[in-house]
This record gives C-alpha cells, sequence and structure tokens, in this order.
C-alpha cells in the first residue's frame, strides 16, 4: 500500500518533470532544429510534449491526440540516425557513433498548407552522463547511497574524458585547416610573384616585336 | 526486495532532477526572432548564459522578460553574456534572440539556461552529519562540474575560432583564384588596348 502510494508520486514527479522544462511556439509547419555538439559514444534522451494551441479556450490543450511528430536525427556526415514519426508526448534517445554536430530536427505531421496553428513545444535534451536515470540504476544494481554517488562520480568523470578526446579530435581538425591555409597562402604569393614577372616579360617582348615592326622604334 | 528505502532515494532523486539546466544550440535565420519560456517559482535562482558560435560579427540581441512583461535584462548586439537573477514572482520568464537587426547574417547560437541550485549528488538530502569520504565526494562533484562548465565555455571558444579558420581558408582559395584570373585578364587586355591605341592611328597618318 504505502509502496503503491509512492509509486504514484512518481509518476506524478515524471509528468511534472516535463512540464516544468522550457518551451518554445512554433508554427503547424515550421520546423524547427537543434544543434548538439557531441563526443561519440554518448547518449543522448530528448523528452518532448507538444500542445495544440485552442482558439475557443485561448490556451493550449494539454494533450492533443492528433497531432504527431517528426523527429529526424542527422549525424556529422549527414547520415539520418533517426527518423520516425511520434505521438504528441514522447522520449527519443540515442547513442552517436561519430563525434561532432548531431542535428535534431522537429516537425509536427499536420496537412495543413499554410501554418495555421501554434504549437507549443516542450523540451528537454539531456546528453551524457545527465542522460542516465538514476533510479533505475538503484532499482537494478541495487547500490547503497555512497555507491551510487561514486557511480555518479565516475560516469560524470568518464564523459569529461569523452569530451576531452573530441577536443583533441576538433584540435587536430583546426590544425590542419590552420595549416592548410598557411601552406595555401605561401604557395600563391610564390604562384602570383611567378604569374606577375611572367606577364611583364610577356608585355615587354610582344610590344617591342609590335613596335618593331610598325617601324615606330 | 525492493525495499521502501529504495523507492525513499528514487523519490530524492526525481525531485533534484526538478532542478533544471537546459543546454540548446540553434540557429538563428537573419532577421528572426527566437523566444524560449521557462516557468520559475519565486525566489529561485536563475542563470542564463549565451554565445553565438558563427555568423557576422558574432553579435545578438537578448531580451529578458518577467511575467508581467517586465524587463529583467536586455542586451544588444552582445557577442556572450551571462546573467544571474533572482525570480521577484511565480510564473514563465521568456528570453528572446533576435537577430532583427541583421539582414543576411544567419547566426548559430548557444543558450544555457539554468534554474536554480546546481544539483547536488543524490542522497545527500536530509544527511546532516556527513562522513569524510562524503565530504570529499561532494568536493569532488563539485569540481567535476566546475570542469564541465569550462570544458563546455571551451568548445565554445574553439567552435568560433575553428569555423573562423576554416571560413578564412576558403576565403584565401577563393581570393586567390580570382586574383590570378584577373591579373592574366588585366595583362592580355592592356597590350591589346595599346596595339589598338597604334592601329587606328595608321589610316589617319595615311590622309
Amino acid at each position: 500500500m504505502l509502496l503503491k502510494s509512492i509509486f504514484s508520486v512518481f509518476v506524478i514527479f515524471v509528468v511534472i518533470d516535463l512540464s516544468n522544462a522550457l518551451y518554445f511556439h512554433i508554427g503547424e509547419t515550421e520546423r524547427k532544429c537543434f544543434i548538439e555538439e557531441i563526443p561519440d559514444e554518448t547518449n543522448v534522451i530528448v523528452n518532448y510534449k507538444v500542445e495544440l494551441y485552442d482558439p475557443r479556450s485561448g490556451g493550449f490543450m494539454p494533450s492533443s491526440p492528433g497531432i504527431g511528430m517528426h523527429v529526424e536525427v542527422r549525424d556529422p556526415d549527414d547520415k539520418t540516425i533517426l527518423s520516425r514519426v511520434y505521438s504528441s508526448e514522447g522520449k527519443i534517445s540515442f547513442t552517436s557513433h561519430t563525434p561532432g554536430e548531431h542535428v535534431i530536427c522537429m516537425y509536427s505531421n499536420s496537412s495543413a498548407w499554410f501554418s495555421g496553428s501554434q504549437l507549443r513545444v516542450h523540451l528537454d535534451i539531456q546528453v551524457g552522463e545527465h542522460a542516465i536515470n538514476y533510479g533505475e540504476v538503484v532499482q537494478k544494481e541495487k547500490l547503497s547511497d555512497l555507491q551510487l554517488r561514486i557511480r555518479q562520480l565516475l560516469d560524470q568523470v568518464e564523459q569529461i574524458t569523452k569530451e576531452q578526446n573530441y577536443q583533441r579530435y576538433r584540435e587536430e581538425r583546426f590544425r590542419q585547416t590552420s595549416e592548410s591555409t598557411n601552406s595555401r597562402v605561401l604557395w600563391w604569393s610564390v604562384t602570383q610573384t611567378a604569374v606577375l614577372l611572367l606577364m611583364g616579360a610577356w608585355q615587354m617582348k610582344h610590344l617591342k616585336s609590335f613596335f618593331e615592326a610598325k617601324k615606330l622604334v | 526486495m525492493i525495499t521502501p528505502k529504495y523507492f525513499i532515494l528514487l523519490f530524492v532523486i526525481l525531485v533534484l532532477r526538478l532542478v533544471k539546466a537546459t543546454e540548446l544550440t540553434f540557429e538563428l535565420p537573419d532577421s528572426a526572432k527566437e523566444c524560449f519560456y521557462q516557468e520559475i517559482q519565486k525566489n529561485v535562482t536563475a542563470t542564463l548564459e549565451f554565445q553565438v558560435v558563427t555568423g557576422g560579427q558574432y553579435d545578438v540581441d537578448v531580451h529578458l522578460q518577467g511575467p508581467q512583461k517586465q524587463t529583467l535584462y536586455q542586451q544588444i548586439k552582445m557577442q556572450f553574456d551571462s546573467h544571474t537573477f533572482t525570480a521577484p514572482v511565480a510564473g514563465i520568464y521568456t528570453v528572446c534572440f533576435s537577430n532583427e537587426f541583421s539582414t543576411f547574417s544567419h547566426k548559430l547560437v548557444y543558450m544555457d539556461f539554468q534554474v536554480g541550485e546546481e544539483s547536488p549528488l543524490p542522497g545527500l538530502v536530509g544527511a546532516t552529519v556527513l562522513t569524510q569520504l562524503e565530504t570529499s565526494a561532494q568536493s569532488i562533484h563539485k569540481s567535476l562540474n566546475s570542469i564541465v562548465d569550462l570544458q563546455t565555455h571551451h568548445r565554445l571558444k574553439e567552435a568560433q575560432s575553428r569555423k573562423r579558420a576554416e571560413d578564412l581558408n576558403e576565403r584565401v582559395l577563393w581570393w586567390s583564384v580570382t586574383e590570378t584570373l584577373c591579373v592574366l585578364v588585366i595583362s592580355v587586355g592592356q597590350v591589346f588596348i595599346l596595339k589598338n591605341f597604334f592601329a587606328e592611328k595608321k589610316p589617319f597618318n595615311l590622309k
């Protein structure tokens, strides 16, 4: 009985959790994208909830069964990792395999031709160790308070290490770009000087022969 | 057997998850305005942080409004900033990022909106006397959080510089190709124009 009541409180908190999240408005046919720059092998959890504008009450309907959301996730190579239609409320999770900018796009499945009505989208994106549900971990592995705390610290450190590795990779890319710019500037200046000298010499030679032919000199 | 203790722990974790930190990176097209809304309880401290990652002069207009439309914070053409405030009343707070002053540069903006204090480690709530192990766990957690914050800053700065370098690389390429073509065309053109002057004099002389 006690367990049951605690469990219902748990369910309520999960619901409140999302309605407390940040939200924004989009038109019914609008598309909204967010970019997450993440290392590889990182978990991302996206929680969302869509509410449709209700012109009669002037507010937003708490649940709109007719509205579904297209969710598209693309990896840094522009390959689609995930593309599905979900209901008005949902949770998407994916794991990155290549480090870089992952684009998460959302748009409703509305067939309205003009952006008819407004949609309110509650969104919460959790990355890395924030995506781990410690409630589940406790239940599954029966950890004590201290063990759980250490576990969380370990997860956090692991995420920082991943991020640092990714940083190294990005630094390498940055360096390559700079070196390429450097060598391009060098080669271009050499080529440009050569082109100028050649053109100058050709101009002189050509004009000289022209004047000689015209008997001007 | 799941004991009630686990449920209580679970409950504590869920309550802690109410402390929200939302980090978003989004594209802001030219002359567009993007608003985000967040409900904040009275006397809760919130921090808004933003940075323009790419585009134009790396600036954006930011406007933070309270539930009664009062302006709490406003910045015009800022590249990055951080603002901490305590909510005077409970309600919906609005943050708007505007690129309305820009007609063609399209921007990438990072935003971090944190409501409430940084969440402590689970299980520490209610514990009055901490053992040494617990205290050190807590201080490690705090340090790790600041590492993560610094890392985010570093990542954004790096992204900004990297994108600028890539841009520079491409511009150098195009500029050099264009300039080489210009030199070739002008040199050949010069010669022909000069020849043309003398070619026209001839019939005049013969008259």
